[in-house]
């Protein structure tokens, strides 16, 4: 079988024992946060962090509440997740399902029910990128002469390139920048709460914000707004499991009407990250959701969803279904809709 | 009781009814030991150095680093290993470690043995081989085109592999006179077997001189061979088990490297040696499916008869011989067994590539035929207009026939299979009735029960099973037969315990060890029901009579009233006379002494006596049809499969539940093939890099279905007992795949009028057929291949008498002397020129 290689494992129990940890060891030193995403890739030595720093210990990082937001009323409230809740407590949680859909369906659609009772929130938002060049065993990518984010030189997928087209391939990152959410990142040196949108960035290799030394501690949503409809499509080989090719998250207000008061798009599993669709939302704003309206916004949404062959599926055929995709989830939003459209191939 | 055809009920005991599979606890609980689960004191654990080019002359290994390393205890390279083995005798290509050269990435050049696994794997990183590269050939057409340099030294020319010409009737001159000719090329894509377990072995040295290899394989007896071949023991000092697997469907047929080294590197350190593959590596063992372009032609009368079929395929076999030349017999041998055809050709070609060699996988070499076949005459009845299931009906193969190419055809389930299909499914009132995005789409399908030749050429039998019956009434059951997880195991249980009219749980069946049971060729060729059951049969019979005979004399009756049932033994005319099935045994025990028999099998001698008629002659042949139907998504390609309804001809269940497993198991291999299974391979740019290698060899990036992605099975059993099958059975392992992947392409036709002539039928190719002029997509050329002159066989109504007329009569092999001994000494030189008739198919 695959080995994990040898690592000095630290089990803190409180954010600023693990953040000291952090700040101690550097670069050498990898946090774990359910470890789906890191034992493989250790076993693959994409990843070999001398000392994992294994987070399950603190309590802290495990809890959720739902609290009053801010807003005037009082009456409305927000979401904060440890970084540690699991993807099937959030899957599961009736009242995440009722005010925020989108994020309990993506949730539900990552990989398979064991792997969501292991990975969690936090995890699944610091998501290695993936790449078919790079998601392979050392032998397997010795033999391609390695690639630009691990060992090598060269993006295979793009060899004239100078940067990393690797995959933003977590299904609630897309969500939870659309639904506007805000990540508290812990150091040694403080705290800082930031967008989920400024945690990404657009480079294969470096595609987080977080220094070396940070902690994601806790998602912060922001509680729905009167009207507000939020849903999540994911394209992907099968039904069972799979990560996205394609994801689409929409969140949008609706008024008096069905006129789309405000709305905020991204697309996932298409960029190194997740990608905002800007001129779709505006677009959508101050229309209702007809097959004109979604027609058009779904072009809109797929003209930004510029998918490289380095994922399942052929490229061209990824380019031309994304209008048909986006445009699944627009016609989620529709009230009386499908909440949770699972549109998988097959 | 279960009704069989014609509504007379069947006086069995334990055979037809759902009882629980011998193993079946010892599975779910955890207490099975598969190859992976065997550790011993003192092992040690071994992994593999692979080749990282792809195709090279190895300039050297130097293995200082490796051995420095704390832990490791051995590396053995390529000069450990001079002497070569492979499946086949006609192509023992294949060294336990690459000596001199290798072939395609993965294959192995040297091992290091160390005390831990993680040592092992991190002292591999360590060994430095250097290599001279050559170039390489990624494909069966690069493979014609390009015939330096050569990836073997042997075949037939260049990097062709193998050439098949076979000519049963003048077809150009059929074709000429028929009024309708269709032409179409398919491809079939490769795709891999996916057994949950991966290969892994223990090899050690007892103290009593004899060498034990434990390991994850289908065939025993064929690893015992090579193992002796090449480590220069004598075969009766080697031991080799085979544990329950998790499954192999021809994925552990082949003898391998890892279990040759395995057992060296267990002779070097005198320690025990564990190798356990990682999938990686099992992608690189593959022996999948070959990918297969055709061209078929085929002409009909205006009312639908077939006057000739002519099937051209080419295939992509990978760096090394494997099955192959038998694999590309077999992309033509079954064409002929399902519908009637006057005349039938066959051109096949096998090239080598530089990837992992291709070799059996569930249907050998059929499925690809297969597909053309039910996808062709699917358009057939389209031009014609007519149904395609009742054209399969009109068009069967009576009972009791020879094919065109001279195999002979038993009972035939054919017609009722597609009967029963058609009326589960509602097929007269939905098929084109189901409006644009559904449809639905029909194929049928026959199988081998056992290959009627062994891999080389011997006068024994195929099997054989050994009793022994001990004083307490229980019987101990001994076979080589390799328990895969297809229910061998019960197989075996269920026909002594028929026979001798005791509980299954009364039978203790020992397998898979070639110390232990006589020899079974192996889980291949779907051989294990028929042949080891009538080898059971035939013992348990033999058990039965010395019984009888002792019980008659108990009872003072003649012995042919004496009936067995319940666990006694009894007067048929007075059932309460009698004794219990144990004292029967200590009866016949102090009669005649310890009770043991024995049985075995030998398959019939076939018609054919061309050379080549060797690949396709079988005692029985099993029948599938499907219906499948599907929905299509106009807008992006997407199909989803709604329900399958499938119906074998099984000859008689002897166990229901069993093959519904295998049934269901298929259309599950079946569907994934159709839909998304690809063994695929990836070039680099060349001007950068001359990598070529597998592109998903894992479990999650090879797309195969999950049980979730699984639709509604309706499955249907045809029971028509085979007079060639133990208690009328025939096979169900493999034959229930092959209609799947054409039934839903065709259905997907009936959804959206659109052809893809190939698999798997993924959504982007249907999207591009959708948006096609042609309605179509798939293969549009096959390229020029330099075909031998055809042999010449006239069909049996032409006048033949199954010889070539334009080759040398050939002896009948049963005219032939032979010294009574295993063919030939496993360690001479393989034979030069390659015999078709020992040629046969997992």
């Amino acid at each position: 079988m695959m080995r994990l290689p040898r690592f000095r494992y630290l089990a803190p129990t409180e954010v600023a024992e693990a953040a000291a940890a952090l700040a101690d060891l550097g670069p050498e030193a990898m946090v774990l946060a359910g470890g789906t995403d890191l034992f493989p890739n250790m076993k693959r030595r994409q990843q070999t962090p001398g000392t994992v720093i294994g987070l399950r210990g603190i309590a802290a990082l495990h809890a959720r509440s739902i609290e009053p937001s801010g807003d005037p009323s009082g009456s409305a409230r927000g979401l904060t997740l440890g970084a540690l809740t699991r993807l099937s407590v959030i899957e599961h949680d009736r009242a995440i399902a009722d005010a925020w859909p989108a994020l309990a369906v993506a949730a539900s659609l990552v990989a398979t029910p064991p792997l969501r009772n292991m990975g969690t929130i936090g995890g699944n938002l610091c998501l290695d990128t993936r790449c078919s060049y790079y998601d392979q065993s050392h032998e397997w990518r010795a033999s391609i002469g390695y690639c630009m984010k691990k060992e090598g030189e060269v993006c295979w997928v793009a060899p004239g390139s100078r940067r990393c087209w690797a995959v933003s391939s977590s299904d609630t990152a897309p969500v939870l920048c659309a639904l506007g959410a805000e990540v508290t990142l812990a150091s040694a040196a403080g705290e800082r709460r930031i967008p989920a949108s400024e945690l990404f960035a657009d480079d294969g290799i470096a595609h987080l914000t977080r220094r070396p030394d940070e902690i994601l501690t806790a998602v912060h949503v922001p509680a729905p707004a009167a009207g507000e409809r939020s849903a999540y499509v994911k394209l992907r080989r099968r039904g069972s499991f799979d990560f996205p090719v394609l994801g689409v998250a929409v969140r949008a207000r609706l008024g008096t009407g069905g006129v789309i008061e405000s709305a905020r798009i991204f697309v996932g599993g298409t960029g190194s990250r997740p990608l905002e669709a800007r001129a779709a939302a505006e677009q959508l704003t101050g229309r209702v959701l007809d097959d004109d309206t979604i027609r058009e916004t779904a072009g809109l949404i797929a003209h930004i969803a510029k998918p490289m062959q380095n994922t399942d599926f052929t490229l061209s055929w990824r380019k031309s279904v994304a209008a048909a995709y986006a445009a699944r989830a627009l016609r989620a939003l529709i009230p009386g809709g499908a909440a949770s459209p699972v549109p998988e191939v097959s | 009781m279960a009704k069989t055809e014609g509504g007379g009920e069947r006086p069995f005991q334990v055979l037809g009814k759902p009882l629980r599979r011998v193993d079946a606890i010892g599975k779910v609980t955890g207490e099975t030991r598969f190859a992976d689960d065997l550790a011993m004191p003192g092992m040690l654990h071994m992994k593999l150095v692979r080749s990282t080019v792809p195709h090279a002359r190895i300039r050297g290994v130097d293995v200082t680093k490796a051995l420095a390393c704390e832990g490791v205890r051995a590396v053995l390279t390529g000069e450990l290993f001079p002497i070569p083995f492979g499946i086949l005798p006609v192509s023992q290509d294949e060294h336990a470690l690459c000596p001199d050269k290798v072939r395609f990435v993965g294959d192995p050049v040297a091992a290091v043995v160390a005390t831990e696994e993680l040592i092992a794997e991190e002292a591999t990183r360590l060994v430095e081989v250097s290599y001279e590269p050559l170039a390489t050939i990624g494909s069966p057409e690069e493979a014609l085109r390009v015939a330096e340099p050569r990836i073997q030294d042997h075949g037939d020319g260049g990097n062709i592999h193998k050439m098949v010409a076979l000519d049963f009737g003048d077809v150009p001159a059929a074709l000429a006179g028929a009024d309708l000719v269709v032409e179409d090329c398919f491809f079939y894509q490769g795709n891999t077997h996916l057994p949950l377990e991966q290969h892994a072995t223990l090899a050690y040295m007892g103290t009593d001189g004899r060498l034990t290899i434990a390991s994850s394989t289908q065939t025993p007896h064929y690893l015992h061979r090579a193992a002796a071949k090449v480590l220069g023991i004598p075969a009766s000092r080697i031991r080799i088990i085979a544990p329950p697997q998790g499954g192999g469907f021809g994925g552990k047929t082949d003898p391998f490297n890892h279990e040759i080294v395995a057992a060296k590197a267990a002779l070097l350190t005198g320690r025990p040696v564990k190798i356990a593959l990682t999938r990686e590596e099992v992608f690189y063992c593959h022996r999948g499916r070959h990918p297969v372009l055709m061209r078929m032609r085929t002409g009909v009368t205006r009312d639908g008869r077939i006057v000739g079929h002519s099937v051209e395929s080419l295939l992509d076999g990978g760096a090394y011989g494997s099955y192959g030349v038998a694999s590309t017999f077999y992309t033509g041998a079954l064409e002929t067994v399902t519908y009637q055809m006057a005349r039938y050709q066959f051109r096949g070609c096998r090239t080598f590539t530089n990837k992992p060699p291709c070799g059996p996988k569930r249907g050998h070499g059929t499925p690809q035929p297969r597909f053309g076949l039910e996808v062709q005459i699917d358009k057939i009845c389209e031009r014609l207009g007519k149904d395609p299931a009742q054209w399969r009906i009109d068009n069967a193969v009576p009972a009791d026939s020879l094919t065109a190419n001279w195999l002979k055809i038993r009972t035939i389930g054919l017609v009722p299979c597609v009967e029963a299909v058609v009326e589960a499914s509602g097929w007269k009132s939905r098929f084109r009735k189901l409006g644009r995005g559904r449809g639905l789409g029909i194929a049928a399908s026959s199988y081998l029960c056992g290959a009627g030749l062994p891999i080389y050429w011997n006068e024994m039998p195929h099997t054989g099973v050994q009793l022994l019956l001990d004083r307490s009434g229980g019987v101990t059951a001994f076979c080589g037969a390799s328990e895969v997880g297809q229910g061998s195991d019960n197989v075996l249980a269920v026909c002594v315990a028929e026979v001798l009219g005791i509980d299954i749980l009364d039978v203790k069946v020992v397998t898979g060890d070639t110390s232990l049971g006589p020899v079974d060729l192996g889980s291949y060729s779907s051989r294990v029901t028929l042949m080891m059951g009538n080898a059971a049969v035939e013992a348990a019979q033999r058990a039965r009579d010395r019984l009888a005979e002792a019980a008659a004399a108990r009872l003072d009756i003649a012995v042919e009233r004496v009936g067995f049932g319940g666990g006694r033994v009894f007067d048929v005319g007075d059932p309460d006379r009698g004794m219990a099935f144990a004292d029967a045994v200590q009866l016949a025990e102090a009669a005649g002494g310890t009770v043991g028999t024995v049985g075995s099998y030998r398959p019939p001698r076939a018609p054919g006596r061309f050379k080549g008629a060797g690949v396709g002659p079988s005692p029985s042949y099993s029948y599938s049809a499907a219906v499948v139907e599907v929905e299509v998504d106009e807008a992006t390609g997407a199909v989803r499969v709604v329900k399958v309804w499938i119906a074998h001809d099984i000859g008689r269940a002897l166990n229901p539940v069993l093959v519904r497993g295998q049934m269901e198991g298929s259309v599950y291999m079946g569907l994934g093939e159709a839909l998304m299974e690809e063994q695929a391979f990836r070039r680099l740019p060349p001007r950068l890099s001359r990598a070529l290698v597998h592109q998903t060899p894992s479990m999650l990036e090879y797309k195969s279905l999950a049980s979730r992605d699984m639709p509604e099975i309706e499955s249907i059993l045809i029971e028509r007992p085979e007079p060639n099958g133990p208690f009328g059975a025939k096979e169900v392992g493999q034959g229930p795949l092959l209609p799947i992947p054409p039934a839903v392409a065709n259905a997907v036709y009936d959804a959206v009028r659109v052809r893809v002539d190939e698999v798997p039928i993924t959504p982007d190719k249907v999207l591009a057929a959708l948006r096609a002029t042609s309605r179509r997509f798939g293969p549009d050329t096959f390229p020029a291949v330099p075909w031998p002159e055809p042999l010449i066989v006239p069909p049996p109504w032409e006048g033949g008498d199954g010889n070539a007329t334009n080759e040398p009569r050939r002896r009948d092999r049963s005219e032939r002397r032979t010294d009574g001994r295993d063919g030939r000494d496993p360690r001479d030189p393989p034979p030069r020129s390659p015999r078709a008739e020992e040629i046969v198919k997992p």
